[in-house]
């Protein structure tokens, strides 16, 4: 059975947090997806001021379709995480706890959720309609002229996601191997 | 001869571009449940239930069934004895595609230059195959196609010398490396021959058969079940998370082809095998 936590609660049982964990969050998600990635990064490596706090932030790799007038959101399923491996040891030393998206990780993802106590989410892509239904509001809250790129804010009740690398260095995907 | 006014393309095109992205096609939803009965995981039980479950809210609520609509990818096959009257059909498809997309809350996703990458926010242009048929209908195909599966396709060129074992572990290979990445369960299309060029898009039109459906060379419809039944053994699973379900289908077509070369190309595709044909 998956366990009910708030974003609160989930950052702060991160150390206690295992590979193959099922969770349903309930708080605040921001979005990122390449574009924003490299923005934020730019912004970090010249001293920039950030457009949202970053400290324990949790980042969904995600840019979510159109609302229909009346929806709280457009659908908003995970893209392939890999892609922003380059940036995520950087944004972890920068205060980002968790990170949510689909696919493994690298090497050097493990070691930055080892080193800054993160973890890293999986949740089910192609299901982004249903995904969709578990936030009740949403709003852009940074770099709007990346269309669907931006940085969107999410509040979400009973996101479904499993742990993918906990902050020892275990992976799902090796327990799955080694089945 | 037909006439077709181009304006009958443009609105074709547009619902189409629309109702692929609502509906999840009977046969992929029937492979689905198949694999569900097949599945001992709880995990990818569980997956493949959200999965069927999003199929029923994206067609009640007519929004995306995956927020990456895709590029879109047309078919077009023109019967020779057709005229289209109006735009050129390359215009006519591409309105279709830019009405379809922004009046259909579908997520735009192309850059017009691949270095500098803004976005056109209309999802145009779109990727056009024209065939020329015999008769005078006109027959649109339109595959969404999502950016992670395109990152999780291959090609190669092989020498001659090599041959169907090659092939089989290329394309173990590309579902071992890239697979999770495109979503699993996957649909697997595979081109065999042509040339660089025309490998490619050999592999997208087998994507878009049917599940269920074999080649029709019957040492074709025999290596696709062997090839199938390898993937699966990989027990990739669901999203990567473990099962018996890493491919529901796996489609092969094959082309005449140089006498140096072996050209093979793998068109992964995740389990939103979004499509939708009509003939006008």
């Amino acid at each position: 059975m998956p366990r009910s936590l708030t974003i609160a609660e989930f950052i702060e049982q991160i150390p206690a947090l295992r590979a193959g964990d099922d969770l349903l969050l309930t708080g605040t998600l921001f979005t990122a997806r390449d574009a924003a990635h490299k923005r934020l990064a730019q912004l970090i490596n010249d001293k920039q001021p950030l457009p949202l706090p970053l400290a324990n932030a949790v980042v969904y790799y995600c840019g979510p379709a159109p609302a229909r007038p009346g929806d709280a959101v457009g659908p908003c399923g995970p893209t392939t995480s890999a892609r922003m491996d380059p940036f995520t040891p950087l944004l972890l030393s920068q205060g980002v706890r968790a990170t949510i998206g689909k696919g493994k990780r690298s090497a050097s993802v493990t070691d930055a959720c080892r080193t800054h106590q993160a973890v890293y989410c999986v949740v089910t892509g192609g299901v982004a309609a249903l995904l969709s239904r578990k936030v009740k509001h949403s709003e852009i809250v940074a770099f709007a002229d990346l269309g669907p790129e931006a940085i969107w804010r999410l509040d979400v009740v009973d996101f479904p996601v499993t742990v993918a690398l906990d902050s020892q260095g275990n992976s799902v995907f090796d327990l799955v191997t080694k089945q | 001869m037909r006439i077709i006014p181009a304006a009958k393309i443009t609105e074709t095109v547009a619902r189409l571009c629309q109702q692929a992205n609502y509906f999840l096609p009977r046969d992929v939803q029937e492979a689905l449940s198949k694999a569900f009965q097949k599945e001992e995981s709880p995990r990818a039980r569980g997956i493949l239930t959200q999965i069927s479950d999003n199929a029923r809210v994206a067609r009640e609520r007519s929004i995306a069934l995956c927020q990456d609509t895709g590029i879109a990818e047309i078919f077009v096959n023109i019967g020779q004895d057709v005229h289209i009257e109006g735009d050129v059909l390359a215009d006519a498809v591409n309105k279709g595609v830019a009405l379809g997309y922004t009046h259909g809350y579908l997520r735009t996703s192309i850059v017009a230059d691949p270095l500098e990458r803004v976005n056109t926010n209309d999802n145009t242009p779109a990727q056009i195959t024209v065939t020329m048929v015999p008769g005078d209908r006109l027959e649109i195909t339109v595959l969404p196609k999502g950016g992670g599966t395109e990152n999780a396709s291959a090609l190669r060129m092989f020498p001659p010398s090599a041959g169907w074992p090659n092939i089989v572990e290329f394309v173990l290979e590309t579902v071992r490396e890239k697979g999770i990445n495109s979503c699993p369960p996957l649909i697997v299309g595979v081109g065999i021959g042509g040339s660089f060029t025309s490998v490619a898009k050999v592999a997208k039109t087998a994507l878009v058969r049917e599940i269920g459906s074999v080649a029709s060379d019957a040492a074709y419809a025999t290596r696709e079940r062997e090839l199938l039944d390898a993937i699966n053994a990989l027990q990739i699973g669901p999203m990567g998370l473990g099962g018996r379900t890493t491919a529901l289908a796996v489609h092969i077509e094959h082309a005449p082809c140089h006498i140096a070369c072996l050209p093979v190309a793998v068109a992964m595709h995740c389990h939103v095998m979004r499509r939708m044909t009509e003939t006008i």
